[in-house]
């Protein structure tokens, strides 16, 4: 019905992992601001698999019924939380996800939504981190490759160790619209894929992230 | 018998194989032939403790045969004695067929006439069971190719024993032998008739087992009477044997038929360990009686003549069984042990030369002569034994053949894993198992559960899991895991006890109901102990948290933590809750230690705390532009 409405309309997957959200800042004021929409799905993995122990089967539903895919967590090591790596291990199977016969997942568009405690000049040869943001995503990217995904660039909350509660509310807004837009339709995917970020691509590039402090993971 | 001769005799048969037997196992000979020395001793010829009785206790303890061929069929299942069909005609029957034409031939060239010398033939073509099968199970030789064709041949002989009673009146050269001689109660009746009797017992102990005696097992192990169960095994064996001589078949036979129909059922554990030692004694009580029966003074009077037959005798038996053996494509090593071992006389052997002599078929002179030499070749056997033990394999092996004989035999059907107690916990970790791959053999003394899991298919053994004899039915030797999912704690400790006594290679995994449990079964040096109380709790537990807004990660962490905690403060406990003082009562005791656990509690930190995902230090740390 929602597809007669709109025909651009996307249908979204957000795959969750935070080990301890009750400790968060930053990606629980995210959550808040995810739309609680009919397309939006919201999938927490450390909520539903404690033990570690993933419904791959649910899982591949889960995949199939969506268009988008987002992976939300922290960046932690410069990764993921455990999880989501045992979520891609046990889920992308042979011959479903890729290799031979495996094409379920062709055409689909994955990105990252991650946030980070060292800001962007943290993230560059020249910082203490070394790599971009977009070298320690490789990884990903080559994975949603391999699955004939559409991988696009992360969208970053970055420097969350000096955000004030109204930096917070501004990058959960942005993130928020962000959900919203390519629910809708509205977001240009093609001039996603040139960017760095995809905080950049509805505009309003990442002010904060040019902050001045040096400080953060 | 006066009730004190009964006493003296007693004391003369039980102190003789006490002295000998442990004397003759030292000295590597085998058990047979300790009880063997021990009835020469106290033989007439010898020390003369007793006298011609002995060939009395040589009947009744020939019963000791009788229950070793149910014993044997209990261990062989229907599938596996129809597999073997082909050796016990094959190999069996050319044996008895091949030994006879060749002794008969013998004496008639020693002048005999054809009667007797068919008679002495089959007399001596059949081989020892008693002496064969203990010697065999006692080296762990009974699974190996020599050992199983062994069996076949002493099953053949068993069954031709009922044809060559038949035929021997036939032989008789004095007509005037008394007809009503022939023993069997149905022997009057016409020979259709008697057929048809013949196959109404076997079909009785068919039917009989399948559906009168397990059911009948079933009441008596729900008393829980443990004398009623080994007498109703003795009535079983008693029963069928006596069957048997009515319709004169073998005893042993019928029995042996009533073992295999028993095989699969879930008592025949608990009916081996009950019946084993009155075997043993029986078996050693007919061994003794063989050793008091050898004429020594015949054999001195003529002691060339004796042992040249003798000789005579197994070199003939010794040389149509290697034969059959290289025929029936033994390895060479096997076809020793095979040859060697059945090329005596046995207790057959006795029977028929009595009979012989009751029919007149044979004068007395030969019939004294062939017993002589079936009792001195009986005595020689477990030599031979030992001979090709220490002799012949070494020469023909490195000893690799046997090695592979005993690894099959593990394959077999024993589990790795025994699980005693069924109830709602060890059936869990069966099923688990199970779905897993791994078979296991459980125990239980509850008859009801045992028929109900039996009928669902697992594979369940009545019987008392804290007795040795009854764990070793079960194959506790051969396995390497065992599980007590018991939930008495006093049998546990008991449990324990007996394992690691006599079976102490075996990885022992225990069900404890609470801490209490835990503490003993520590301080008994078990060390794989499972709290029932603990896993399920500490869940539970963790879905509160969840309630109470944890998330679930945190939750499920906090329980692992809480698990693992509590394994190493319930270990610590142990060891120092004797410490500090004597306690009066195990209710103060319990409070004590239970006051001692929550301050504990209280104090470690590691129970509640990680520190894994918190930012704050790390803030803190990197934040403040350092």
């Amino acid at each position: 019905m929602d597809a007669i409405e709109n025909q651009n309309m996307r249908r979204i997957l957000i795959l969750f992992a935070h080990p301890r959200l009750e400790n968060s800042r930053i990606n629980r004021q995210l959550l808040v601001r995810i739309p609680a929409a009919e397309n939006v799905t919201f999938h927490d993995l450390y909520e539903n698999y404690p033990d570690f122990d993933i419904d791959v089967e649910h899982e591949k539903e889960l995949l199939l019924r969506h268009d988008v895919i987002i992976w939300q967590h922290p960046f932690y090591w410069y990764s993921s939380p455990p999880i989501l790596k045992q979520w891609i291990d046990m889920v992308l199977e042979y011959g479903w996800a890729y290799g031979t016969g495996g094409n379920r997942l062709k055409g689909k568009s994955i990105f990252n939504a991650i946030t980070t405690g060292g800001d962007a000049q943290a993230y560059c040869p020249e910082g203490y981190n070394c790599f971009t943001v977009t070298d320690f995503m490789r990884p990903f990217e080559q994975t949603a490759r391999l699955c004939l995904m559409d991988y696009l660039p992360p969208f970053a909350v970055m420097g969350t160790h000096r955000m004030s509660a109204d930096q917070i509310l501004e990058a959960a807004t942005e993130y928020g619209k962000l959900i919203e837009s390519i629910g809708n339709g509205e977001f240009d995917i093609e001039k996603a894929r040139g960017a760095t970020y995809l905080n950049e691509v509805n505009g309003e590039v990442g002010k904060r992230g040019k902050g001045k402090d040096d400080g953060g993971f | 018998m006066a009730a004190s001769d009964f006493l003296a005799q007693s004391t003369v048969f039980l102190a003789a194989a006490v002295i000998c037997v442990p004397l003759a196992k030292r000295l590597g000979l085998g058990s047979v032939l300790g009880y063997l020395i021990a009835g020469m001793l106290i033989g007439p010829f010898v020390i003369g403790f007793i006298g011609e009785e002995g060939e009395d206790i040589m009947h009744f303890a020939e019963f000791g045969v009788v229950i070793m061929l149910f014993l044997i069929g209990l261990e062989l299942e229907p599938g596996k004695l129809w597999r073997l069909r082909k050796q016990i005609l094959g190999v069996g029957m050319s044996q008895v067929l091949a030994t006879a034409a060749a002794i008969m031939a013998v004496c008639i060239g020693l002048g005999l006439p054809w009667q007797t010398s068919l008679a002495v033939a089959l007399a001596l073509s059949l081989s020892s069971t008693a002496i064969v099968l203990q010697t065999l199970a006692e080296k762990d030789l009974m699974q190996s190719e020599g050992g199983q064709n062994s069996f076949s041949v002493l099953l053949f002989q068993d069954i031709a024993v009922i044809p060559i009673l038949a035929i021997l009146p036939l032989l008789a050269i004095n007509a005037a032998a008394d007809p009503s001689q022939s023993s069997t109660p149905i022997g009057e009746l016409p020979v259709g008739l008697q057929t048809l009797a013949v196959l109404a017992a076997v079909v009785i102990i068919v039917l009989g087992g399948r559906f009168l005696v397990v059911p009948l097992l079933r009441v008596i192990a729900r008393s829980r009477v443990r004398e009623l169960f080994t007498a109703t095994a003795l009535l079983i064996v008693v029963s069928i044997a006596y069957l048997m001589q009515v319709v004169g078949l073998s005893a042993a036979l019928g029995t042996f038929l009533a073992g295999v129909i028993l095989a699969n059922s879930e008592y025949r554990h608990e009916l081996e360990s009950d019946l084993e030692p009155i075997k043993g004694l029986l078996l050693g009580l007919f061994f003794i009686a063989v050793g008091a029966s050898i004429d020594f003074r015949l054999i001195a009077a003529s002691p060339l003549l004796i042992a040249s037959l003798t000789f005579a005798l197994m070199a003939i038996k010794f040389t149509v069984l290697f034969i059959i053996g290289k025929v029936f494509k033994l390895a060479i090593g096997q076809n020793f042990l095979f040859a060697l071992g059945l090329s005596q006389a046995g207790e057959f052997g006795f029977v028929i030369f009595s009979f012989v002599a009751r029919q007149n078929i044979a004068d007395s002179g030969v019939i004294s002569i062939g017993m002589a030499v079936v009792a001195l070749s009986m005595t020689l056997t477990p030599f031979l034994f030992i001979a090709n033990e220490k002799l012949i394999q070494p020469r023909l092996c490195d000893g690799t053949e046997k090695e592979e004989a005993r690894e099959s035999d593990e394959v077999g059907e024993t589990n790795r894993v025994i699980i005693a107690g069924f109830g709602h916990f060890g059936s869990t970790v069966g099923r688990f198992l199970r779905a897993n791959g791994i078979e296991a053999t459980f125990l239980d003394n509850d008859p009801d559960r045992v028929n109900f899991l039996r009928k669902m298919g697992f594979k369940v053994y009545y019987g008392d899991a804290t007795r040795p004899d009854f764990l070793l039915a079960a194959g506790a030797d051969k396995a390497s895991v065992f599980v007590s999912a018991l939930d008495s704690p006093e049998l546990n400790a008991r449990l324990a006890d007996t394992l690691r006594r006599f079976f102490p290679h075996l990885e022992i995994m225990m069900r404890a109901s609470n801490r209490y449990d835990a503490y003993e079964l520590f301080d008994m040096g078990v060390e794989n102990v499972y709290r029932e109380s603990l896993d399920t709790s500490v869940k539970l537990g963790v879905d509160v948290l969840k309630r109470f807004g944890f998330g679930a990660y945190t939750a499920t962490r906090a329980g692992q933590r809480f698990v693992k905690y509590d394994e190493t403060a319930v270990r610590e406990l142990a060891a120092h809750r004797h410490d500090e003082k004597e306690y009066i009562s195990r209710a103060r005791e319990a409070i004590a230690l239970q006051e001692q656990l929550l301050e504990r509690d209280m104090s470690d930190k590691t129970v509640s705390v990680d520190h894994a995902w918190d930012s704050e230090p790390l803030v803190r740390g990197f934040g403040a532009g350092e």
